[in-house]
């Protein structure tokens, strides 16, 4: 009987993360991804709402300059029960601004294991892989898979008429990368 | 003359899902391993309820008992982890069993062409005729996700 390799994983090198929570669930993301983090409240005047049809996980776009980043309920997308998210993590090489309840601390991971080939769903999509820390198990988002090629033409074509939002004067925390 | 009938004996596990007994292939045994905290996040793939840590990998586990049983498992003493095969690929997967589980040799039966496709086989046992379990369509891998996606193209094509 051949059995593959325990650690059949990705190779990552000390990847600093952030440990955030989305209805009570842990998640990671690397530090890298996110490119900046902003209060949802200081969103508020510089946000429009957006109604794509089927796709309730966004309610709400910013505009900057003549780009739109589309803000995605942490809890609508992985299913969870609705929370109100605090704090929006804007993802870097995304058209994703991510709607989360809170950062529980920032890490370091030195190991990403792939995803077992048992999960076979969206999920495959949702998750970079799994990091083992400190005797938990914590999935690892992928800042890609939160909006698909064909949800960003729904929500593209459900976007309201460009208005003077002033977003740039809202309070935010820009992440070194 | 003496005319002797060799049977072609096969070790195989015997696990107990409630009152039934299932079989496994002894060769896609790893352990028989007390139950452990199952770490649970989102995910879309039915019958996976999670994934435990074991010997430094991170196992899924996969609660076959509602195919089999038609019902899930009130309680569950241990997780049974048993190799997966995906194409050339070989991973663990941890099925929670409710008893004891028992090593024995018997021969193995063809399936039918009539058996779900989770019957690898037949075996007979202590007067019980047993299933042996076909892990791989027993449990979800990439195979169920294309199946589901070409199930879904037909009645889309076909409404």
């Amino acid at each position: 009987m051949r059995l593959a390799a325990p650690s059949r994983s990705s190779p990552v090198r000390s990847e600093q993360i952030i440990l955030f929570r989305v209805s009570g669930q842990l998640f990671a993301v690397s530090s890298a991804s996110v490119q900046e983090v902003r209060s949802a409240d200081s969103l508020s005047g510089g946000s429009s709402k957006i109604d794509a049809p089927g796709l309730s996980k966004v309610r709400h776009v910013m505009r900057r300059g003549d780009r739109s980043l589309f803000i995605v309920s942490g809890a609508a997308h992985f299913g969870l029960p609705a929370s109100p998210g605090t704090l929006v993590f804007v993802l870097r090489k995304t058209r994703t601004a991510l709607l989360i309840d809170g950062i529980e601390k920032m890490t370091t991971m030195t190991r990403l294991q792939a995803l077992p080939l048992s999960f076979c769903h969206e999920e495959r999509q949702w998750y970079r892989g799994l990091a083992a820390l400190d005797q938990t198990v914590v999935p690892v988002v992928h800042p890609e898979g939160f909006l698909s090629a064909e949800e960003l033409a729904l929500l593209d074509a459900s976007l309201p008429p460009l208005e003077n939002s002033g977003d740039e004067a809202a309070e935010g925390t820009e992440l070194a990368q | 003359m003496t005319v002797s009938t060799e049977l072609e004996l096969q070790s195989f596990v015997l696990l107990r899902l409630g009152e039934r007994r299932f079989a496994v292939r002894a060769g896609q045994i790893v352990e028989l391993v007390a139950p452990s905290r199952v770490f649970r996040f989102p995910h879309r793939t039915p019958r996976i309820e999670g994934v435990i840590l074991r010997r430094g990998r991170i196992v899924p586990v996969c609660d076959v008992s509602e195919t089999l049983l038609g019902k899930r498992l009130t309680s569950r003493r241990f997780y049974l982890i048993v190799v997966r095969h995906y194409s050339a690929q070989t991973e663990w997967v941890a099925l929670p069993v409710s008893g004891e589980c028992e090593l024995i040799n018997a021969e193995l039966m063809a399936a039918g062409k009539s058996d779900e496709p989770h019957v690898g086989g037949w075996l007979s046992h202590d007067g019980d005729v047993i299933e042996v379990l076909n892990l791989d369509a027993l449990t979800p891998g990439p195979d169920e996700l294309l199946a589901a996606t070409a199930v879904q193209g037909t009645l889309e094509t076909h409404p």
